[in-house]
């Protein structure tokens, strides 16, 4: 008997094992947690640095971000990722992960057309709907007289 | 000169041999069940190269220059060179092949490229249009993923019917050798689409095209899966082989003890977690064919088997404009003996 679409998407969803959601949210949440734990305490070092609460700030998005980018280079920030999920994902560290992987993925390519063209490829919608959804904020504050 | 039976089967009349296979694999296919039985593998990925396309290369011509040096010919004893790969225009293929001296007919089924690529490498023999032609496939997990998916560090979370493209490749040359193995039937399959739309689920896009061939194949022949030791697919991986199951269950042509797939051979999934479904890519089912089939089907350990690679007819292009994804399967019948 021919199986039509309808009926072979059934067979599909029962045939294919679910993502253990609850398994993955959990080393997310902890993994996730950990990181902005390592953020938290790398701020509260810089200020006890004496640095202002703002440049503590960025020098721990700073931090992040390179540690990010190094373990990303070394090849383990992948091997944490493959477990942890949105844990490493949701971070600044994710960012910068999805920065650094195609910048040297496509290195064979060469420095311009390779590494820069493609360095934003994941990163580059982020940005984009980032920033548009900043300038539409900020219409709205002007517009609304409310900045 | 083969001759034509039912709709899509092609019989051979003359003994058409595979005379001489070589197999390629890196780390996770040495580490695998089969990683004993690959001619070479080098735990690098790179194999030496400065790219992961130029490695995939590399492991091509590897595996036809073993396949010669085992038959103990030289590349200008053959008379076609057909081969295929996953990546764009198939480069993997003409930049590993272009310093043989041989006419070339570069293919793409997908990874169901292997199959293809024997297949017709026995019809060129068979009605004499070729004395010795080889088949030649390959795929690499970086060169893949980077072209399909992501870069190797990008930190993302596989699903679980996702699929791990082998670093193999395999070549074949098909002659009148006399030796076993023979090819002996090919079915060419129907491009099949059942709206499976999910990239990370090939193996249910691709396992109506494998019960469409087979289903073709017994009746064009009048068999039954009974009639044959096993049938192998290409690269269902897990989802994939227990879909065709029921599909040939509907069909009255249930598989059952009989069915294997490449993609669950090639890799040990309960030690090799990161394949999830299992092993996918034209070298998956090239390699496991090169490494344990053919072998087998030579030593008389398999008599009679049904060897049905599946490709995914898709590209990210495709799949980004919402396409769903189209599969496709070759069958190849392989006997120990050239009678009966």
């Amino acid at each position: 008997m021919p199986v039509d679409k309808d009926r072979y998407s059934k067979m599909t969803d029962k045939a294919s094992p679910p993502t253990p959601a609850f398994r993955h949210g959990l080393t997310a949440f902890l993994v996730g947690g950990a990181i902005c734990a390592v953020g938290q305490g790398l701020t509260a070092l810089y200020l006890s640095l004496g640095l202002a609460k703002e440049t503590a700030s960025a020098w721990c998005s700073v931090t992040l971000i390179f540690l990010s980018a190094l373990t990303t280079g070394l090849g383990w920030y992948e091997k944490l990722a493959s477990r942890a999920g949105a844990g490493t994902l949701v971070p600044i560290t994710g960012f910068a992960n999805a920065i650094a992987s195609p910048a040297i993925e496509f290195r064979s390519e060469g420095m311009v057309l390779g590494l820069a063209a493609k360095m934003f490829v994941i990163a580059g919608p982020v940005i984009v709907y980032g920033v548009s959804a900043a300038a539409v904020y900020g219409l709205a504050l002007v517009l609304f007289g409310l900045a | 000169m083969p001759h034509r039976i039912g709709k899509q089967t092609l019989a051979a009349d003359s003994a058409v041999s595979v005379a001489a296979w070589a197999s390629v694999g890196s780390r996770m296919e040495m580490e695998g069940p089969l990683g004993g039985a690959l001619d070479y593998a080098d735990p690098d990925g790179r194999f030496g190269q400065e790219s992961w396309e130029k490695a995939e290369s590399f492991m091509q011509k590897k595996a036809l220059s073993l396949a010669l040096e085992k038959a103990g010919l030289a590349p200008g004893d053959l008379d076609y060179l057909l081969a295929g790969d996953l990546l764009n225009q198939c480069i993997a293929s003409t930049y590993a092949l272009r310093d043989f001296p041989v006419p070339f007919l570069g293919l793409f089924g997908a990874c169901s490229s292997s199959a293809l690529g024997l297949g017709l490498a026995a019809l060129l023999v068979d009605c004499g249009a070729a004395r010795r032609a080889a088949a030649v496939t390959s795929s690499h997990f970086g060169a893949a993923e980077r072209q399909f998916r992501f870069p190797l560090q990008y930190g993302g979370q596989r699903t679980p019917t996702a699929q791990w493209t082998a670093t193999a490749a395999g070549a074949m040359i098909a002659s009148h050798d006399g030796r076993p193995p023979f090819v002996r039937r090919i079915t060419t399959g129907l491009i099949t689409d059942l709206g499976v739309t999910d990239a990370n689920n090939m193996g249910a896009a691709m396992a109506p095209a494998a019960a469409g061939t087979l289903q073709a194949y017994f009746a064009d022949t009048g068999t039954r899966p009974e009639d044959y030791d096993l049938v192998v697919t290409g690269d269902l991986g897990a989802v994939g082989s227990e879909l065709l199951e029921q599909l040939m269950q509907r069909a009255d042509l249930p598989l059952s003890g009989r069915r294997r797939d490449c993609g669950l051979l090639l890799y040990d999934r309960e030690k090799q977690k990161e394949v999830n479904a299992g092993g996918s890519g034209c070298g998956c089912s090239a390699s496991v064919l090169c490494a344990s089939l053919l072998p087998a089907l030579q030593n008389g350990e398999l008599r009679s088997i049904l060897f049905v690679a599946t490709g995914a007819l898709m590209s990210p292009t495709a799949s980004q404009q919402g396409e769903s994804i189209p599969g496709i399967a070759h069958l190849v019948h392989l006997t120990s003996s050239a009678e009966g």
